[in-house]
């Protein structure tokens, strides 16, 4: 058995960094994306609803790992080379965006017809409508089930690994093939996913208690 | 009593006006004619088109045929004809529909900043007037949950009012209340209508009909089956559906 030191914790870290930032670019992305898609899905254009329903079946019908494979291995074969943490993370944007955008979907829906019809008796248009009276009421009480997913989205990273990318996962499997501690390295690792995750989750559980009790 | 409409050109008018829910006949051949100033109340039996008929003169629903004139606009689909109705008509819905997120003052600075463009402290100054004139200022940094329905439609009728309208329009804004806050709402439209507001409420408040309207419009079946003076509607009522309508409000009352 090899032993753990500074080089393997520096190469965990490393893992850990780009875990971190392909969750935060699939979410923010995902985010700008799925404010579109959101928009899309609720808009008075059938065509508009129809696409955007056509683009969240479809993401959220297909496994995560092939959305990655079909990105990473579909811009290559346009000629395009990029580098796979480019590929990883529009697929991610793209995945997060789907997910993101049915959720706030739900929460626009949720907030009562007559919330609009004052903003239109007030001659608000379109733009103040959502960005002034719905969204911020729909942003609320969807926050519950976006922090379930983005929890969800850390996690998902690790199957970036499956195309070569090198995340916390990955990370902890090479160091753990090094040094043939698996039990121990994986722990690490858990623990490490487990700080991120469990807050984030205790968070939106609380929330939606607050919710929930507030809605009584 | 108060009848101090002029006689001038109609400010509002709707002329052989249709409207179809799908298959359902909702407004048949609806003509009204509305001066500047003038009050007018309508009532009828719950799904007769009370609502649908003042939700189309703003342009909430959409009419089939027929004409609908304010200030000399023709509403048709365009956006432009719409926000200039808009514009001009302020509404006040049963169930307030405040926006429960925005303190009470930014519910009230909201539209004139959007629509009007007007600036912040323009509209807070505005905002104030108009709180105050439905005296409940002291509530202006507190959020609509905060407040007693009475209260709650109070700020709604602030709202519609900051945007300087011509004309109001009421769809039972007491229905929701309890009884106790009702009075509160009706002196606020007393006031307002002293004031020589033009106003189209939907209410079965037959008190306030009797001191504020000019006319009051009976509604039956998606038609204005009867219209009158209120002395005359009260008193002295034509048609044997107004009759009985009036009937069972006043055994209710
Ligand atoms: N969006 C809609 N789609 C289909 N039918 C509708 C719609 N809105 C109203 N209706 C129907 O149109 C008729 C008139 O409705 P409206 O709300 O105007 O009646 P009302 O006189 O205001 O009744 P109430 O006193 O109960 O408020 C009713 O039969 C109602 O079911
Ligand atoms: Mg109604």
């Amino acid at each position: 058995m090899g032993a753990i030191g500074q080089n393997e914790i520096l190469f965990l870290a490393q893992g850990l960094k780009w875990t971190l930032l392909l969750s935060i670019i699939g979410f923010v992305g995902g985010g700008v994306f799925g404010l579109g898609i959101a928009l899309a899905r609720t808009s008075e254009r059938s065509a508009l609803r129809k696409t955007a329903a056509g683009y969240i079946s479809v993401f959220q019908g297909t496994p995560l790992l092939m959305q990655l494979f079909v990105v990473y291995y579909g811009i290559a074969l346009l000629g395009v080379s990029i580098e796979a943490w480019m590929a990883v993370a529009i697929a991610f944007t793209l995945h997060a965006s789907a997910f993101l955008g049915e959720i706030w979907r739900g929460g626009i829906q949720a907030i009562p017809k007559g919330q609009t019809e004052a903003a239109n008796a007030l001659g608000l248009h379109y733009l103040s409508r959502m960005k002034d009276v719905v969204l911020p009421q729909a942003f609320k009480v969807s926050l519950p089930a976006t922090i379930g997913f983005l929890v969800q989205l850390i996690k998902g990273t690790s199957l970036a690994a499956i195309v070569g990318f090198i995340e916390l996962a990955r990370a902890g499997q090479i160091v753990s093939n090094q040094t043939y501690r698996p039990l121990l390295i994986f722990g690490i690792v858990g623990a490490i996913y487990f700080t991120i995750c469990w807050p984030l989750s205790l968070y939106g559980a609380r929330l939606e208690n607050r919710m929930a009790k507030a809605a009584r | 009593m108060l009848h101090a409409a002029d006689t001038q050109s109609p400010l509002l008018s709707m002329e052989a006006v249709d409207k179809w829910y799908g298959a359902f006949h909702a407004l048949k051949n609806i003509n009204l004619t509305v001066r500047k100033g003038e009050k007018i109340v309508l009532c009828g039996p719950s799904g007769s088109g009370k609502s649908t008929l003042i939700r189309c003169i703003n342009a909430l629903e959409k009419i089939e045929k027929g004409t609908i004139m304010v200030e000399g606009t023709k509403l048709d689909d365009s956006g432009k004809s719409i926000d200039a109705v808009r514009r001009e008509v302020g509404m006040v819905f049963q169930s307030f529909n405040l926006f429960p997120h925005m303190t009470i003052l930014e519910n009230c600075t909201l539209a004139p900043m959007r629509v009007r463009g007007t600036g912040k402290a323009e509209a807070e100054k505005i905002a104030r007037k108009y709180l105050e004139r439905v005296r409940i200022l002291d509530q202006a940094d507190k959020f609509p949950a905060q407040l007693s329905g009475g209260q709650q439609q109070r700020v709604a009728i602030a709202r519609a009012l900051c945007m300087e309208p011509k004309a109001m329009l009421f769809d039972e804004p007491t229905s929701a209340l309890d009884p106790e806050m009702v009075k509160e709402v009706l002196d606020t439209m007393i006031g307002l209508a002293r004031d020589g507001m033009t106003m189209i409420c939907v209410t079965h408040e037959m008190g306030f009909a009797r001191q504020v309207a000019d006319r009051v419009i009976f509604m039956a079946s998606g038609e204005i089956i009867e219209e009158a003076p209120p002395e005359t509607f009260f008193r002295n009522p034509s048609h044997p559906r107004t009759q009985a309508f009036l009937g069972e409000i006043l055994a209710h009352h």
